[in-house]
This record gives structure tokens, C-alpha cells and sequence, in this order.
């Protein structure tokens, strides 16, 4: 059965340089990286000493927090360093890998017959839990709770956003696979959304709830899609996962390995041949950033979408999470009068001489340049224009930012994750961090109320 | 090396010390800063606060430009009338003139000046202590105060009110974005409190009226809300009054202008629309209570409010301060309200308030100041309700699950 989403507030940010439906083999990456920071509130405990040997799929570490949730190798190799940082914080396990690709297999479970606890066990032991994250606090679901439901966005609204029906095409196995098993781990649904149209790589999935969202971004948020279907009460919990995720998961089912494979999408208006790439977790970004070429020196580099990636340099890595690549100028430039002249080649969510509105369709070239100053909050309106939550954001940023606990629960805190503010921050006029308001308050709330 | 370069080295040799903030100030004009996205989102929209206070001031200017010319015209066309000559206006017979324009820029511009000098020397001072970027909220106070007050008013009592509204009205509050108050309407309010008889009567509106009292060549300048409320006939008529050949605080006059603004300012998404409409329909509703109350001859005409509830209901939009204080003034997002649903109430008890305390108020007819002052203060107070509506909704779905 399908139900329709559709929202009315957002905004589309269209940006020059989406990938092209081409897929090319990422030359083969040296060395892998894991870093901890990419798992939230996760504190490793490595199980190797440096220069030991690991398999692909064999647990490198485990969060001290809970120590059945366990964090693999996507390749086999040495594990040759762990960086620390500041207060000896673990920040990177970086593996050189030897290309034998030996994997650490586990034997098949057929997910009609297993039940619950083989799943659960499964998923915990081969690695595949961090996969699993939670509403609220946008973590790494705590493994003893039982979701209302699941939710998983097959729809990516988001700016230059990759094509899960090009990059996921040919895993439909996979992906049938991990909802079968998933399902059985909810007394809810597992509600899954798309995009109108499309003969997509979901319609033909069981087990599975399918809504449609049509909108702008962001509709393919699943923060918005659950606020839509089944907003998240105080003491509830649910649980998201992404596509590329799910495919992960279900292959292990099907054939008991790690398969640590993306194909990831290289964009940006710096990228000189945009497309997609076959590449794994944790890849050097350079094997596929200079295979797509790089125009111009001063660019930013971003793993993950621009709304929510992370910086990384040239001989970084690509997050656990990503599935994009993408790289824009960056813009530290001084601007002639940028702040009282007419604008054309930006976008805008006003009409202050600004002219963006005027173009809907067209693509921008937009760089890092925060195009003004951090200022106190002043305007009003504009945010509630692009969250199409039932939420209240100014009010709910506010809140974060006084660190008041039972305004925060009362505005709907629960619900929210830093990535459903990313469009509110884009159009701040006061250019306040929003995201990182956000999760500041979302971890204030994890420590004192937990 | 280009001026680019330049003011960059100097900024970098300002970097951390105390002038820094000063420094920046002025450099953001020439230029808007280098600064790249450091967390969250990799790129921006283009809007800053600048530019959303800039497209305010843009939406002034041809107010103020009136303003001038209507200073000037004022003046002569008050000391024709008191020598017993009557004037026809005509916009570029006599209005768009040399001598209105130099005398409006005389006494106008004066105005500005101090408004702008002084208060961003305290922003400025203030912005340096505290240590903080300077905040662009002067930028459009600067501008309203000397709109909002008689061509006639001394400089040092403005510079005096400037400086109590800026330090009393905003920075003790924090700065811009936490203030409770207008800052335009804190400075008008203690220009009003403290020196009454330069803001109302019948001598402050016209350049001059005040000087020439008691002499031969004395003159005065009555507001039409003044005529009104001392149950005097007005001279003016319509098209003076909409297009505004008429008596008043420098900006308030032009109606026709004030509309253009407020069009302007709707469009651009700057000033919510939400409120305009909502403060015009509070505004008509009042007026046509006492227009019905009159017409049901509850209200004598002996009666001292006669004058003014029998004004009809548009005529309240076009005459005063309404207008100009509904576009410019009551659609401050900071002191406003701040949810869309709270600024439909915000705006309609504004405009309905504003048309009561013009009519009640017999010792200084203009209400829309104090109503504005006053849905300030109730602003924080109608949010509460509307965004407790969301917690309620959000309390009832916990307890219909757990049910």
C-alpha cells in the first residue's frame, strides 16, 4: 500500500556539476581509514596493536559503551597506525591495505526462517549495527530497545544528491534481504520512502511500507518523512537506515561477508568529469577526486553532501556514512560591495535584490563564502519557510542555545536530528551554526536525561 | 597593491586586538569579508543581515526624500497662509522645489546626521568593549528616527534620546536581537516623555512655527489629527492627505510613499505580510466601531471625541503616524512577534489599538507609537500561547499513544 507525502516547505538548492549515470572503477586505494568521530558519542576500544594483520569485515574495534556493538575493516591489510589526538582521542585507524581482499566470512542466515535474536546477533557480531541509527539523538541505536518502527529514505533530495536507483541498481537481492531481517526486529513497520515516478529499485520490495514524498528538499530527509508518517514521541525511539547501508546489510545475510563497496558520486562545480565511482569505505579521496580531475587549487574538498559533509583535504578519506563526493571552490575571497548590490549568481531564499527567485531552474555555482558575518538572530519567518516539520525552529535552536532541557523536550527535540536544520542554516541571515546547535543539544539531552 | 589587499593586511594586523570589531565594520562595507563555512552546511545563502537592513533603508528613502521637500513646503506655505494667502499644491508648481529642497535639507538632514553619528558611536563603543562584531540593527534605527520626529526638534535633545534609547532600549538587553523594545519607537517615546512640548501641539510641525511665536510673523502647523481631535474642520483634502502635502513628523506624511515601501518590502520577503495586513485590518475594525458607535448618535457631537470617531475608517489608515508605523515600525522581527500565527495577532491588536489610543488620548492624538510600545511588550506573550499550542499537540499525541 502507498501513501503520499507531499511537502510544501523547502527549498531546492540546484548546483552545477551533478554526476553523470557512468560508473567507473576508483583506482584501488592504498590505505583505508575508520575514523571514530565518524560514529557520535562512540569511545573505541581498539582490539589490535599496531601492525597487526586484519581481514576485511573483521572487527577493528568496539564502543566502550556498549561492547557488543562492533565496528569492522572494510579491507584486509596491516593496520599500520592509530592517530590520536588532542587528550589522546583516538582519531584515525588507518589500514594499508594488501589486496588479497581476505575476508572474515560468516556462514549464510536465511532471514525468512532466523528469528529476532539470531538477526540481532548477526548484525552485532559482522559489524553491520553501526549501520542502525536512532531517533532521537541521531545515534548509533542502542541495541537493547525496541523501535516503534524503521524508517529509510530511498528518496535523496538534497543538493547534487546521488541517484539510488543508479548507484543501488542490481542490489534489489540485498536490500529485500536486510528489510526481511529488519522487520523482524520492530513490532512496527518498516516505512520506506520514494520519489514519484521512477521504476526504482524499492517498488518491488516486501515487508515494507512504501510511501511517496514529492516536494522540495527537504522531503528526502528522514527526519521530515518521519514527522510526516509517525513523529516520534518522548520515551519512543525509532530506527533509521539508509539505502547504501541496507544493501550492506543484506548482502552479509546472503553471503556472509562484508562487502564494504559504495558506488559513490563524485559532483561539485570543481569536478571537471562529475559520475559515479565504484570505491569502499573509508578510500583515499584522491583515488577517485584526481581520476574525475580537480579544476583550480583553492577548492573544498567535502565527503559527504554539501549540506552535511565533512571537510577533508586532498589525502583524506571518505566517511563511513558517505556515498558522495563532492568539491566546490572554495570562497575566501573579499566580495566589492557584496552585501548592497544586486545578486544573480547566488541563491536566495528573499527577493532583497537578490534574483534567484526569478530563475527557479537555474544552476548555481555556489563556494564556501558565508557571503556575511555571524550575527545575533534577528529575522524572522524565513526559517519556517524551508522546515516543513511541525516544529517550531527558532524556538527549538533558541532553546538549545540557553541549554533549557524542558523547552527543548517540549519543542519537539525528540524528533529532530542536526541534518533537518541544514536548510535552516543555509538561509540564516545571522549565519549561526545551526547543526551544531542542534547536536550540541541533542548531546546535552543524551548525558542528562539519556 | 589594490585596496583589496590593503585593508585585508590591515585586518590581519587588527586580528585579536580590541579595535578589531571598529575596524571590521567599515571594512564590511567596502567589502563583505573572506569568512568560509567552518561547521555544518558547506555553502550559504546569499542574504546577510546587512543586506536585509540595506533593503529597509532602500524602502526609506523615498520617504525621507519627501520628508525633505515636504519640510520646506511646509514652511512657506505656512507663512503664506498666515499672511492670508492659500495654497494650492502642486507637485512640481510648488512642492519639488530649490528653496523646499534647501530648506528641508537644512533642517532634515541635521536630523539624520546626529541620529546615524551618535548612535553608531555607541554601537561602536559598545561593540568594541564587549568585544563582538558591530551588529547591522543601527543600521535602519538611524534612519526611522529622524522620520518619526518634528523637523524642529534640537539636536541635542535627539543626540540625548538617542543615546538613552540605544543603551536603555537595546544594549542593556544584550544588543541587537535580544532587545524587547523598538529602538526607534525607545527614542521617540523618551523624546515624547521627557521634553512634551517639543513633540506635540501646534507649534512643532512646521519648521519655524516655534521660533516665530509671539512675533508679528507668528504661524503654526496643525496635524490633522490635531484639527480632529479639537473638533477643528481640516483645511486638507484627500489627496493631500494620501499623497501628503500635509503637516507631521518628517516621514509619516506621504501615505502613497509608505504604500510603495510597504509593497516593496512584502516583496522581498524583508517585512512580513502577515503583520501589514493583519495591523491594516486591526486598524479599520476599530475605526469602524466608532463610526458604527457614532452613527447609532451614541456619541454627541458636543462630545470631545466626537472629532476623531467620526473620522471614517480609511481616513484613520491615511492620516498620522498609522501607516508609517505599521510598514517601518510594528514589522520589526526582533520586538515583533516571532511565529507566523502569533504575528496575524500581533499586528491586528497593533492596528486596533493604535485607532483607540488616537481616540481616547485628547492630549496627544497619535496613538500608533504607544501601540506598537505597548504589542512589544505582549509580543514574548503571544508567542508563549502559540508555540504552547504546538507543545499541547505534541502532549496530547504522547497520551493518545499511551492511552
Amino acid at each position: 500500500m502507498s501513501k503520499d507525502i507531499k511537502i510544501k516547505k523547502g527549498l531546492d538548492i540546484k548546483l552545477v556539476g551533478a554526476a553523470e549515470k557512468t560508473i567507473a572503477d576508483a583506482p584501488k586505494s592504498r590505505t583505508y581509514v575508520i575514523k571514530p568521530s565518524d560514529f557520535h558519542l562512540v569511545t573505541p576500544k581498539v582490539l589490535f596493536k599496531e601492525g597487526a594483520a586484519v581481514k576485511a569485515g573483521e572487527p577493528l574495534f568496539y564502543s566502550k559503551q556498549d561492547e557488543r556493538i562492533k565496528f569492522v575493516s572494510p579491507v584486509s591489510g596491516t593496520l599500520t597506525e592509530i592517530r590520536r589526538g588532542a587528550k589522546r582521542v583516538i582519531t584515525h585507524l588507518v589500514i594499508e591495505a594488501d589486496g588479497t581482499e581476505t575476508t572474515h566470512e560468516f556462514s549464510k542466515l536465511d532471514v525468512n526462517s532466523a528469528d529476532a535474536e539470531a538477526i540481532k546477533e548477526r548484525m552485532l557480531e559482522a559489524g553491520l549495527w553501526p549501520f542502525i541509527k536512532q531517533r532521537p539523538y541521531d545515534i548509533i541505536a542502542a541495541v537493547d530497545t525496541t523501535p516503534e518502527a524503521i524508517f529509510v529514505s530511498g528518496h535523496n533530495s538534497s543538493p547534487l544528491a546521488p541517484d539510488y536507483n543508479f548507484s543501488l541498481k542490481g542490489k534489489e537481492a540485498a536490500l529485500q534481504a536486510a528489510v526481511t531481517a529488519l522487520a523482524k526486529l520492530t513490532p512496527g513497520k518498516i516505512h520506506l520512502s520514494v520519489a514519484k515516478s521512477s521504476d526504482s529499485v524499492f517498488n518491488s520490495l516486501s515487508d515494507v511500507e512504501l510511501h511517496t514524498v514529492t516536494g522540495p528538499h527537504p522531503s528526502g530527509n528522514v527526519g521530515t518523512q518521519i514527522n510526516k508518517i509517525q513523529p516520534v514521541n518522548k520515551g519512543e525511539t525509532v530506527w533509521t537506515v539508509t539505502p547504501e547501508n541496507l544493501a550492506i546489510i543484506g548482502e552479509l545475510f546472503l553471503t556472509g561477508k562484508f562487502n564494504a563497496e559504495r558506488v559513490i558520486s563524485v559532483s561539485g562545480s570543481s569536478v571537471k568529469k562529475p559520475q559515479y565511482y565504484k570505491t569502499k569505505i573509508g578510500a583515499e579521496v584522491s583515488t577517485f577526486a584526481y581520476s574525475a580531475g580537480i579544476n583550480g587549487d583553492n577548492v573544498r574538498m567535502i565527503s559527504g553532501n554539501v549540506l552535511t559533509g565533512d571537510q577533508v583535504n586532498a589525502d583524506g578519506h571518505l566517511g563511513y556514512y558517505h556515498n558522495e563526493f563532492v568539491v566546490i571552490p572554495e570562497g575566501d575571497d573579499y566580495e566589492f560591495f557584496g552585501w548592497n548590490k544586486p545578486v544573480f549568481n547566488k541563491i536566495s531564499s528573499s527577493r532583497a535584490l537578490t534574483f534567484s527567485w526569478l530563475f527557479p531552474n537555474k544552476k548555481y555555482d555556489l563556494d564556501t563564502n558565508t557571503n556575511g558575518e555571524h550575527r545575533a538572530f534577528v529575522v524572522t519567518g524565513n526559517y519556517e519557510e524551508v522546515f516543513p516539520m511541525d516544529i517550531y525552529p527558532l524556538q527549538l535552536l533558541k532553546a538549545c542555545m540557553v541549554e533549557d532541557l524542558d523547552a527543548m523536550e517540549a519543542l519537539g527535540m525528540y524528533e529532530v536530528a542536526p541534518e533537518d536544520f541544514a536548510l535552516t542554516e543555509f538561509v540564516c541571515v545571522s549565519k549561526q551554526p545551526h547543526q551544531a546547535i542542534i547536536r550540541k543539544g541533542l548531546d546535552l539531552m543524551h548525558e542528562e536525561i539519556g | 597593491m589594490g585596496l583589496k589587499e590593503k585593508l585585508h593586511s590591515i585586518k590581519e594586523d587588527f586580528k585579536g586586538k580590541k579595535m578589531a570589531p571598529a575596524f571590521n565594520a567599515l571594512h564590511t562595507f567596502l567589502y563583505t569579508p573572506n569568512e568560509t563555512t567552518h561547521s555544518g552546511g558547506h555553502i550559504r545563502a546569499v542574504d546577510d543581515l546587512k543586506r536585509t537592513m540595506n533593503t529597509v533603508i532602500i524602502a526609506l528613502l523615498p520617504v525621507l526624500v519627501w520628508g525633505i521637500f515636504n519640510a520646506g513646503y511646509q514652511h512657506y506655505a505656512a507663512i503664506d497662509a498666515a499672511q492670508g494667502v492659500i495654497r494650492e499644491a502642486s507637485l512640481f508648481g510648488n512642492f519639488f522645489t530649490w528653496d523646499n529642497f534647501i530648506m528641508g535639507a537644512w533642517t532634515v538632514l541635521p536630523l539624520v546626521i546626529v541620529s546615524y553619528g551618535v548612535g553608531l558611536a555607541v554601537e561602536f563603543v559598545f561593540a568594541v568593549i564587549k568585544g563582538h562584531e558591530v551588529e547591522e540593527g543601527y543600521l535602519v534605527t538611524g534612519m526611522l528616527v529622524p522620520l518619526i520626529v518634528p523637523v524642529d526638534i534640537p539636536l541635542w535633545m535627539l543626540a540625548v534620546a538617542v543615546v538613552f534609547g540605544v543603551v536603555i532600549g537595546k544594549e542593556v538587553f544584550g544588543g541587537t536581537g535580544m532587545n524587547i523594545l523598538n529602538p526607534a519607537l525607545t527614542i521617540r517615546a523618551f523624546l515624547f516623555f521627557a521634553y512634551p512640548t517639543w513633540m506635540s501641539g501646534d507649534k512643532v510641525w512646521v519648521h519655524g512655527a516655534k521660533a516665530a511665536a509671539g512675533t508679528p510673523d507668528a504661524f503654526s502647523g496643525e496635524t490633522i489629527l490635531g484639527s480632529y481631535a479639537q473638533n477643528n474642520s481640516v483645511v486638507y483634502d484627500f489627496a493631500d492627505k494620501f499623497f501628503g502635502f500635509i503637516p507631521g513628523s518628517v516621514g509619516e506624511t506621504s501615505t502613497f510613499l509608505i504604500i510603495i515601501g510597504g509593497l516593496f518590502l512584502m516583496f522581498t520577503k524583508i517585512a512580513s505580510w502577515r503583520i501589514i495586513l493583519s495591523a491594516v485590518v486591526g486598524a479599520a475594525v476599530m475605526g469602524l466601531i466608532f463610526n458604527g458607535v457614532v452613527d447609532q448618535g451614541w456619541i454627541g457631537e458636543g462630545s470631545k471625541f466626537y472629532g476623531l470617531m467620526s473620522t471614517p475608517f480609511w481616513e484613520h489608515l491615511i492620516i498620522g503616524g498609522i501607516a508609517f508605523g505599521i510598514v517601518y515600525m510594528a514589522t520589526d522581527p526582533v520586538s515583533g512577534a516571532q511565529t507566523n500565527t502569533g504575528k496575524y495577532w500581533y499586528g491586528f491588536l497593533i492596528g486596533f489599538f493604535s485607532i483607540m489610543i488616537r481616540v481616547f488620548n485628547p492630549a496627544y492624538p497619535e496613538g500608533v507609537f504607544l501601540a506598537i510600545l505597548l504589542m512589544n511588550v505582549f509580543a514574548p506573550t503571544i508567542d508563549h500561547y502559540v508555540v504552547q499550542a504546538n507543545v499541547k499537540q505534541r502532549m496530547k499525541r504522547l497520551k493518545l499513544k499511551t492511552a
